[in-house]
């Protein structure tokens, strides 16, 4: 006969064997539709590439070399690949200045959310939502429409009497940021309300009552309780900047290339799927460090409150 | 009389919030109002019309496309829903199991790595099958978007379960009702709501790819927005503004939607 704690035992492997099963066409899919032919991409960037696109399968490792060096075709020496590494550059200036933009916008605003009475409060949030949930393209598109020539801005600029020639933003890298920052600041908002609706105001008033001038509370209060919606907020605006496609190929106009234009490129017309491949596990890559100096600083952050 | 001293202030911030949901709006507010523009500028103003949405309904194209962009995300987002929620029962109310916690990061994945880094792999991996199968039809952006709406539908699902009592269940379990008739007649009602906002949720996110579509998508298989893409190096008349307006119009919907069935407990 088993005993009582055999049959838990037997009880109990058994639920972890049917949990498993339940999870698996999600596990499936996600591994056979998204994240397992990643490793076919890290293959095809140490092969050789063909004439028509795809590959030769041939070990190479020009593909990471031509990442950052170029290879002269005459002499056969080593410089710095000045095409690429400008677009790195232009990547990482980019994606930093729109998580600035958004936070130094997203900050007032998620602050005045959380401020707001119970029942409006969802309200206001539902309206920075909003955009969120339509079409990225569509947004982008409605940002060229007002930042064009004869656009919204313009007029605006010259029936005020501001400028009398209009500006030129469009296909600029100025019109790549202004994008960027209106489709993801809803990305900056949404974490930041969320530390901010926890912040005792009792604190605050503590700060008043030892005469903290309403700039020293926020600096020596607000600032530090919300430190991991800032946190959380950056990374989430971050990331998809980051890799952005479709935003400075719709507003930066093919030739103010990001990251991840460059990466379809190589697939396009470029016809160098090897490099395309590089590329993408560089920008992987740094995608994985933001993410895990993100969770150390949550992490850390966490414990403090704890 | 000294106005009250209010602690929550904070200078200026009123304004700048102001701005910032003026910024959000305008650019929409402008795109649907060009739409109904009787000249062929998206910028200047001659008259009210509805032409160019009768243009949009007679263009073949922005109809064939706007069909499959709701056949891929009808199906995407039943598989995906179905998949999340057996994936959402099995990852929750649990004591913690080997290998939960890493369940629970790969569902989570696709959130994380950056959509073009998906859509090159993709592009890969599905040319691989499509020249060892022949077979090129829309199987391919239905299991990709399948794929990342999970993690989308899967978050309500899981929000809802951890929400649940368990004592309805125990109760059910008592009256010697088996594990399926629990599950059916207990589990999935109150279930129901997460499951319905997960749909919604997955559904919108596949209506709205860009990216992982352009790459995956094989000759003559245009979605909505790969339709638009394309258009957007050309000149643009209203038309696109109106085809975004309808657009704008069906994903505002289903979000409102969502938001008030999630406000109702």
């Amino acid at each position: 006969m088993a005993s009582a704690a055999e049959i838990a035992k037997a009880y109990e492997a058994q639920d972890v064997r049917r949990r498993w099963l339940l999870s698996l066409p999600a596990l499936l899919i996600i591994f056979f539709a998204a994240i397992g032919p990643l490793a076919i991409v890290l293959v095809y960037s140490f092969l050789e590439p063909g004439n028509y696109g795809d590959v030769i399968w041939k070990f190479s490792t020009d593909a990471w070399v031509s990442v950052v060096l170029e290879r002269d075709i005459f002499d056969d020496t080593l410089s710095f690949a000045d095409a690429h590494l400008s677009i790195f550059w232009r990547s990482l200036k980019l994606s930093l200045l729109t998580t600035l933009l958004t936070l130094l916008i997203g900050f007032p605003t998620a602050y005045f959310i959380a401020t707001r009475r119970e029942g409006t409060r969802e309200i206001w949030l539902f309206l920075v939502t909003i955009p969120f949930w339509t079409n990225l393209l569509i947004r982008t598109f409605a940002i060229q429409e007002v930042i064009r020539s004869e656009g919204l801005l313009n007029s605006l600029l010259i029936w005020t009497g501001v400028i009398d020639q209009p500006l030129r933003i469009l296909f600029t890298d100025t019109a790549v940021l202004i994008g960027m920052a209106y489709v993801y600041l809803p990305l900056m908002v949404l974490p930041l309300f969320a530390s901010m609706e926890k912040i005792d105001f009792r604190l605050v008033e503590a700060g008043y009552d030892l005469y903290a001038s309403r700039f020293q509370v926020l600096r020596r209060i607000i600032v530090p309780l919300v430190k991991p919606g800032i946190i959380a907020g950056s990374i989430l605006v971050f990331i998809p900047s980051l890799g952005a496609y479709v935003t400075p190929r719709v507003l930066g106009g093919g030739r103010n290339l990001m990251v991840g234009n460059l990466i379809e490129l190589q697939f396009g017309q470029g016809r160098n799927w090897p490099l395309g491949a590089s590329l993408s596990m560089t920008l992987l890559a740094i995608v994985l460090i933001a993410l895990m100096v993100y969770i150390r600083y949550a992490g850390s952050g966490e414990r403090r409150h704890g | 009389m000294a106005r009250t001293f209010d602690v929550r202030r904070q200078t200026g911030f009123t304004t700048i919030a102001a701005i910032c949901f003026a910024l959000l709006y305008l650019p929409i507010m402008t795109l649907v109002v060009y739409a109904f523009n009787a000249g062929t500028s998206i910028a200047i103003w001659e008259g009210f019309s509805l032409r160019w949405f009768e243009a949009a309904w007679n263009n073949n194209q922005v109809i064939e496309a706007s069909w499959r962009s709701v056949r891929i995300a009808s199906v995407a987002a039943v598989l995906a829903t179905i998949a999340a929620t057996m994936a959402a029962l099995a990852t929750t109310r649990t004591k913690p199991y080997r290998g939960l916690a890493g369940k629970y990061a790969f569902i989570n994945m696709p959130l994380m790595v950056p959509e073009i880094v998906v859509a090159v792999a993709l592009l890969i991996f599905f040319s691989r099958i499509k020249i060892a199968t022949g077979y090129t039809g829309l199987g391919y952006l239905i299991a990709a978007h399948t794929a990342f709406c999970i993690p989308f539908a899967y978050l309500p699902i899981r929000a809802r379960l951890e929400s649940m009592d368990q004592s309805l269940e125990t109760a059910a379990a008592d009256l010697y009702a088996n594990g399926w008739r629990t599950f059916r007649r207990i589990t999935l009602p109150l279930l129901w709501p997460g499951i319905l906002a997960g749909l919604m949720l997955a559904f919108v996110i596949s209506l709205d790819d860009v990216v992982i579509t352009e790459f995956v998508k094989s000759g003559g298989q245009d979605t909505l927005p790969t339709y638009m893409l394309g258009q957007l190096r050309r000149v643009v008349t209203p038309e696109m503004n109106a085809i975004s307006t309808v657009f704008l119009l069906l994903s505002i919907g289903i979000v409102t939607l969502f938001f008030f069935m999630s406000r109702r407990k």
